[in-house]
C-alpha cells in the first residue's frame, strides 16, 4: 500500500451518476403510494376567513385535505426552530404571513391529481398591509406576530466586542470609513428540489422518512421531539441528494404534511417541491444590511472595526444558527487583520418574507461578515489613497501570531496571510495589471482589479460551545474492517456532492495501510450510521474528517496487538511504518494490515476480542479557519454596463488537502456561486410584498456562458488541533469570491467617482452608477 | 392515447394520458430515472434527452404523445456492451460531476452536440451546453471532460489504441 491521502483519485461516486444510475429522492417509488401538492398564499399579509375544501375533496383521487386548523387540533401545528427561540407554522393558522405560505395540503393517487385539486381549495383572505423592509419592521406599526410577547417585530440584540473602546477608537482615528453594505436575499437553488417520502408502515409501526436531508440523525431527533413517535420507530433515509448549498438543512412544511398524511392515512406519501415552491418558501441565504465603519492612522494601520446589522429573517426565525450563536459566526467580520479594537451588533427583525436565514455554502453568516470587511477594507485603501494590497499587508495577522486571539472571540489556529498573498500576486502578474490599467485609465477604459484576502471559521464545532436543539455538533465515525481486508465506513455526515464516498475512504485508507477502493463508505441512513450532526458550514472534514481519522487510529492499536502476536514479538517493538506494522530494528519482517484483519477473525491473541471494528465521536477542540486570497481582473463596458470577467485566481489555504482534484472542483464551483451572488442572483420584493423571482427565468443562475475561466492555486498551512490537519473547502470559495468581483468593478468605476454599488452588479446597476457619475 | 416509442433501442407500446410529460412516461412509465426534473419553466436541462439521435431536447417540455414514432435516448442508453461511452468515461475522468443531478442532461446535450460538431472549440462546448445549469461544478471541468470525448471519439484508430 501506499499514501492515500493527498492523491487526486477518482471519485467512487460516479459510476453511478454518469449512468443515470444515482437514486434521488423522487426516484423513490412506493406500492400505492399518494401525492402530496400544497395550496399556497398569493397575499404576503392576510387574515385566512375560511377554508372550503369540499370542491377539491370531490375529485376523484383525492384521499385528504389538510390545513393548519386540522394540525393544530393534533397539535402538530407549530415547529420548534432549530435554535429554539421562535416557533413556525406547518401551514397558515389565523393568518398568511409571507407570499406562497403554505396554506393547506392535497393529498390524492396522483401527482396530476394532487396538483388540480389544489386549483379548487377555496380560502377567503382578508388582506393585511405588509411589512416587506426591516427599516419599517423595525417601527412596529404593524405587528406581524400576534402569537409572540411582546408586541414587536423585533427579534433579537446580539452583540459582541468592546462597544466602548471601539467608539473611542473610532472618535479618535485620523481618518474613517462608513458605508451601509448590504449582502441581499438569495436562494442557494440546488437542481434537485426538496421532498421526502414519508412511509407509515402501520404493521411494525414504524415510520420511514426518505428525505432531502443533510442532517438526518437531528431531523429524526426533530421529528421525534415534535410527534412523540419515539425514536427507534423513525428510520430517516436521506438519498442521493442533488446539491444543497444549505437549502437542505431546515424542515420544512411539506415535510410535516406528507409525515402526517402518512401516519393518519398509513401509506406512503411523497412530496416532492417544484422550483417555484423551492425559490418562494424554502431557506433563502442573506438579507443582512451592515452598516460598516473602519478607523485607521493616516499610515494605513486600522485602529477599529464596528458593524452593525438589521438582519431581515422573515416571517420567522427560523435561522439555520447554532442556539448560543444566533448570528452565527459573525464575529468573524475582524477578518485577516489585526484590529485592537472591534464591536459587531445584530438585530433582527420579522418581515412577511418567509423564514430562512440558512448558510448558502457558507459557515453561519460568515459569508456576510467576510463580504463587510473585504468591502470596507477596499472602501478604507480608497479613502487611504493607497493600494488595496498594501493595505491589507501592513494590517493582516502575522505569522508568529497564531494561534491568534479575535478582539470578537474567536482563536484562529494557523495561518500566514502574507505568504499566500504574495504567491496570488506573483501568480496573477500584479504589478503588470497594474501598469496596464493605468494606461488603460489615460484612454478612458475602464478596468479593474479586485482582491480579497479572506479568513473565514468553519467545522462547528466545540461542543462546549455549539449546539442544535441541544445536540452537541460532534461528528462520528465507524469502521468495520472484513477478514480480507477490506470493509465499510460510515460517518454521520451526508454528502451531496462533495465526494466523501472518496475522500472518507482516503483519510481510513491513509490511516490502516489499506486501499481506499476496498473502503465503501456509506452515510444518510440513520439505521446504521453513527449518530451525527450532518452536512453544512464546511464542518465534514473537519469534524467528521477527525472522526474518521482517530477511528481509523483505533482499529490501529487494536491491530498491534495482533500484529505483536503475529510477529512474535512485544507489542512494544511492533511499529507502524510504511502502511504496515514491521518490527523495530528488523527491516524485513512485518505484517500488513490485511494480514492484521484476517488474524482478527481467524487467528487472535488469546487475550483479545476478536474482531476489527470501532466507532469515534469526536468533539474538536477548536473551530477551524481556512483563509485565502483571491483576485479578479475586469473590464467594463462603459457605454453598456456590462462586465466582463477577464481573470480570475483563486489560492487557498485549507490546510492538508486530501484529494486535490476533489478540492480543486469544489473551488470552481463555489467561485461559481460566488459570480453568480455577485452579479445575478437576488430574491426581490415589490413594495407590497410579492415575490419577483419565482422561477429560473427570473432567478438568473450563470450558464456556462457567463461563467469566466478558473486559475486555482495553494499554500498548505495545516491545522494544529485537528487530527490530520486539513481545515474544510467548500465553502472558501463562495465566502472569498464575492467581494473580489465587487471590489474588481468598483476599481474599475474608481476614475468616475464610484465608491459603492449594492450587488448584484447587474448591467443595469453598473449602467446606472456610470451615467449617474459622468 | 396509444403510442410506440423506441427508447434506448427496445420499442414500448403504451396508453398515456394526453397531458403526460415526456420527463414523467420515461421515468414513471419506464422506470428510466437517470432523466432528471430540476424546474418547471425549461431551464436547468436536467431533462434533456436525444430525440432520433440528433436532437437535444428538453423532456419536461415535450408531452410523451409528440414521442409517438420517435427514437429516443437517454442516459441509460449511452453505454454499449458493458463500455462506457467516451463521454461518459470523460465526465469521471475529469471530475466533470458533483452531485450528479445534472449530470445526465449534460451528457446527453454534449452527445447530440459532438454528432453534429466532431471538434468543438471551448467557446462552442460553453454555447452548447448554456441550456444545462450546473450549480456543482463551475463548468470549467465539464468542458475538459467534453473536450476529452471530443478528442477520443475524433481519434484516428491507432491513435486511440496508443492512447489506450
Amino acid at each position: 500500500m501506499t499514501q492515500s491521502i493527498g492523491v487526486s483519485m477518482k471519485r467512487k461516486e460516479d459510476p453511478r451518476f454518469i449512468r443515470g444510475r444515482g437514486r434521488y429522492l423522487d426516484d423513490i417509488k412506493l406500492p400505492g403510494m399518494l401525492y402530496l401538492a400544497l395550496v399556497h398564499s398569493p397575499y404576503p399579509h392576510a387574515r385566512i376567513k375560511s377554508i372550503d375544501k369540499s370542491k377539491a375533496m370531490a375529485v376523484p383521487g383525492v384521499k385528504a385535505v389538510i390545513t393548519g386548523e386540522d394540525l393544530d387540533a393534533a397539535k402538530l401545528e407549530w415547529l420548534p426552530t432549530f435554535h429554539g427561540y421562535d416557533k413556525q407554522m406547518v401551514l397558515a393558522f389565523g393568518k398568511t404571513l409571507y407570499q406562497y405560505q403554505e396554506v393547506a395540503g392535497v393529498i390524492a393517487t396522483s401527482r396530476e391529481v394532487a396538483h388540480d385539486a389544489v386549483e379548487l381549495v377555496e380560502v377567503e383572505y382578508e388582506p393585511l398591509d405588509p411589512v416587506v423592509d426591516p427599516y419599517q419592521a423595525k417601527e412596529d406599526t404593524i405587528i406581524l406576530r400576534d402569537d409572540r410577547e411582546p408586541k414587536t417585530n423585533h427579534i433579537y440584540h446580539w452583540e459582541v466586542g468592546d462597544k466602548t473602546a471601539t467608539a473611542t477608537a473610532l472618535d479618535t482615528s485620523a481618518v474613517r470609513i462608513k458605508e451601509r453594505i448590504i449582502s441581499p436575499r438569495c436562494h442557494p437553488a440546488p437542481l434537485e428540489p426538496c421532498g421526502i417520502v414519508a412511509d407509515m408502515n402501520k404493521a411494525t409501526g414504524r415510520l420511514t422518512l426518505y428525505m432531502t436531508s443533510r442532517a438526518p440523525h437531528v431531523h429524526r431527533t426533530a421529528f421525534s421531539l415534535v410527534t412523540g413517535i419515539p425514536e427507534d420507530k423513525i428510520h430517516v433515509i436521506s438519498p442521493d441528494v442533488g446539491g444543497g448549498f444549505g437549502n437542505k438543512v431546515p424542515v420544512y412544511p411539506g415535510y410535516v404534511v406528507a409525515t402526517v398524511a402518512s401516519v393518519i392515512i398509513g401509506v406512503p406519501v411523497k412530496w416532492v417541491e417544484t422550483r417555484t415552491e423551492n425559490l418562494t418558501t424554502t431557506g433563502f441565504a442573506r438579507d443582512y444590511h451592515m452598516d460598516v465603519e473602519i478607523g485607521a492612522t493616516k499610515e494605513g494601520k486600522v485602529t477599529a472595526l464596528r458593524v452593525s446589522t438589521v438582519a431581515d429573517h422573515g416571517a420567522f426565525d427560523a435561522a439555520a444558527d447554532p442556539r448560543k450563536y444566533p448570528a452565527g459566526m459573525f464575529g468573524i467580520v475582524t477578518g485577516s487583520y489585526d484590529f485592537p479594537a472591534a464591536f459587531a451588533e445584530v438585530d433582527a427583525y420579522f418581515t412577511n418574507k418567509p423564514p430562512g436565514g440558512i448558510a448558502y455554502r457558507c459557515s453561519f453568516r460568515v459569508t456576510e461578515a467576510s463580504f463587510a470587511i473585504e468591502r470596507g477594507m477596499d472602501l478604507l485603501a480608497r479613502k487611504l489613497e493607497m493600494d488595496p494590497v498594501e493595505l491589507r499587508r501592513q494590517n493582516f495577522i502575522k505569522k508568529e501570531q497564531f494561534p491568534y486571539s479575535s478582539p470578537l472571540g474567536f482563536t484562529y489556529d494557523s495561518g500566514d496571510y502574507a505568504a499566500t498573498m504574495r504567491k496570488a500576486l506573483d501568480i496573477i502578474g500584479y504589478e503588470a495589471l497594474r501598469k496596464e490599467q493605468a494606461e488603460k485609465r489615460k484612454r478612458g477604459e475602464l478596468m479593474g482589479i479586485g482582491i480579497s484576502t479572506f479568513t473565514e471559521t468553519v467545522g462547528a464545532g466545540p461542543g462546549k460551545q455549539f449546539d442544535i436543539l441541544g445536540i452537541k455538533m460532534f461528528d462520528s465515525a465507524e469502521i468495520r474492517i472484513h477478514p480480507t481486508g477490506s470493509g465499510i465506513v460510515r460517518a454521520g455526515t451526508r454528502h451531496q456532492g462533495q465526494g466523501h464516498e472518496t475522500t472518507w475512504a482516503q483519510i481510513v485508507g491513509e490511516e490502516l495501510g489499506l486501499d481506499p477502493q476496498e473502503l465503501l463508505v456509506e452515510e444518510g441512513d440513520t439505521d446504521t450510521a453513527p449518530y451525527g450532526l450532518g452536512t453544512y458550514a464546511s464542518r465534514s472534514t473537519p469534524v467528521a474528517g477527525g472522526a474518521l481519522a482517530l477511528a481509523a487510529r483505533r482499529i490501529r492499536e487494536k491491530a498491534k496487538k495482533i500484529a505483536a502476536h503475529l510477529l512474535e514479538v512485544a507489542e512494544d517493538d511492533v511499529e507502524w511504518k510504511d502502511y504496515k506494522f514491521g518490527v523495530k530494528g528488523i527491516p524485513d519482517k512485518s505484517v500488513t494490515m490485511k494480514e492484521v484483519a484476517f488474524a482478527a477473525y481467524t487467528n487472535p491473541p488469546p487475550d483479545t476480542e476478536p474482531g476489527l471494528e470501532t466507532s469515534y465521536y469526536y468533539d474538536p477542540p477548536n473551530l477551524t479557519f481556512p483563509y485565502g486570497t483571491y483576485i479578479a481582473v475586469v473590464d467594463v463596458d462603459a457605454d453598456t454596463g456590462a462586465v466582463k470577467v477577464r481573470r480570475f485566481l483563486a489560492v487557498d489555504d485549507c490546510g492538508t488537502v486530501i484529494n486535490p482534484m476533489i478540492v480543486e472542483g469544489q473551488i470552481h464551483g463555489g467561485l461559481a456561486e460566488g459570480f453568480a451572488i455577485a452579479f445575478m442572483q437576488e430574491i426581490k420584493y415589490d413594495e407590497d410584498g410579492n415575490n419577483l423571482n419565482t422561477n429560473f427565468t427570473e432567478y438568473l443562475i450563470p450558464t456556462a456562458l457567463e461563467t469566466p475561466a478558473w486559475e486555482t492555486d495553494r499554500t498548505v498551512t495545516p491545522s494544529p488541533h485537528h487530527p490530520i490537519g486539513a481545515k474544510g473547502v467548500g465553502e472558501s470559495p463562495n465566502v472569498g469570491s464575492p467581494q473580489a468581483f465587487v471590489n474588481a468593478v468598483m476599481d474599475a468605476l474608481a476614475p468616475l467617482g464610484v465608491t459603492h454599488i449594492d450587488m448584484p452588479l447587474t448591467r443595469e446597476k453598473v449602467w446606472r452608477a456610470i451615467r449617474n457619475a459622468s | 392515447m396509444k403510442i410506440n416509442v423506441t427508447v434506448n433501442g427496445t420499442r414500448y407500446d403504451r396508453d398515456v394520458e394526453p397531458r403526460m410529460l415526456l420527463a414523467y412516461f420515461l421515468r414513471e412509465e419506464l422506470g428510466l430515472t437517470g432523466t432528471h426534473v430540476g424546474c418547471d419553466s425549461s431551464s436547468c436541462g436536467c431533462c434533456v434527452v436525444a430525440l432520433d439521435g440528433d436532437r437535444a431536447v428538453k423532456s419536461c417540455t415535450m408531452f410523451a404523445v409528440q414521442a409517438n414514432g420517435h427514437e429516443i435516448t437517454t442516459v441509460e442508453g449511452l453505454e454499449e456492451g458493458g463500455k462506457l461511452h467516451p463521454l461518459q468515461q470523460a465526465f469521471w475522468d475529469q471530475h466533470g460531476l458533483q452531485c450528479g443531478y445534472c449530470t445526465p442532461g449534460m451528457l446527453m446535450t454534449a452527445y447530440v452536440m459532438l454528432k453534429h460538431k466532431p471538434k468543438p472549440s471551448e467557446a462552442e462546448i460553453r454555447e452548447a451546453i448554456s441550456g444545462n445549469l450546473c450549480r456543482c461544478t463551475g463548468y470549467q471541468n465539464i468542458v475538459k471532460a467534453v473536450q476529452q470525448a471530443a478528442n477520443e471519439l475524433t481519434a484516428e484508430p491507432a491513435a486511440a489504441a496508443v492512447g489506450s
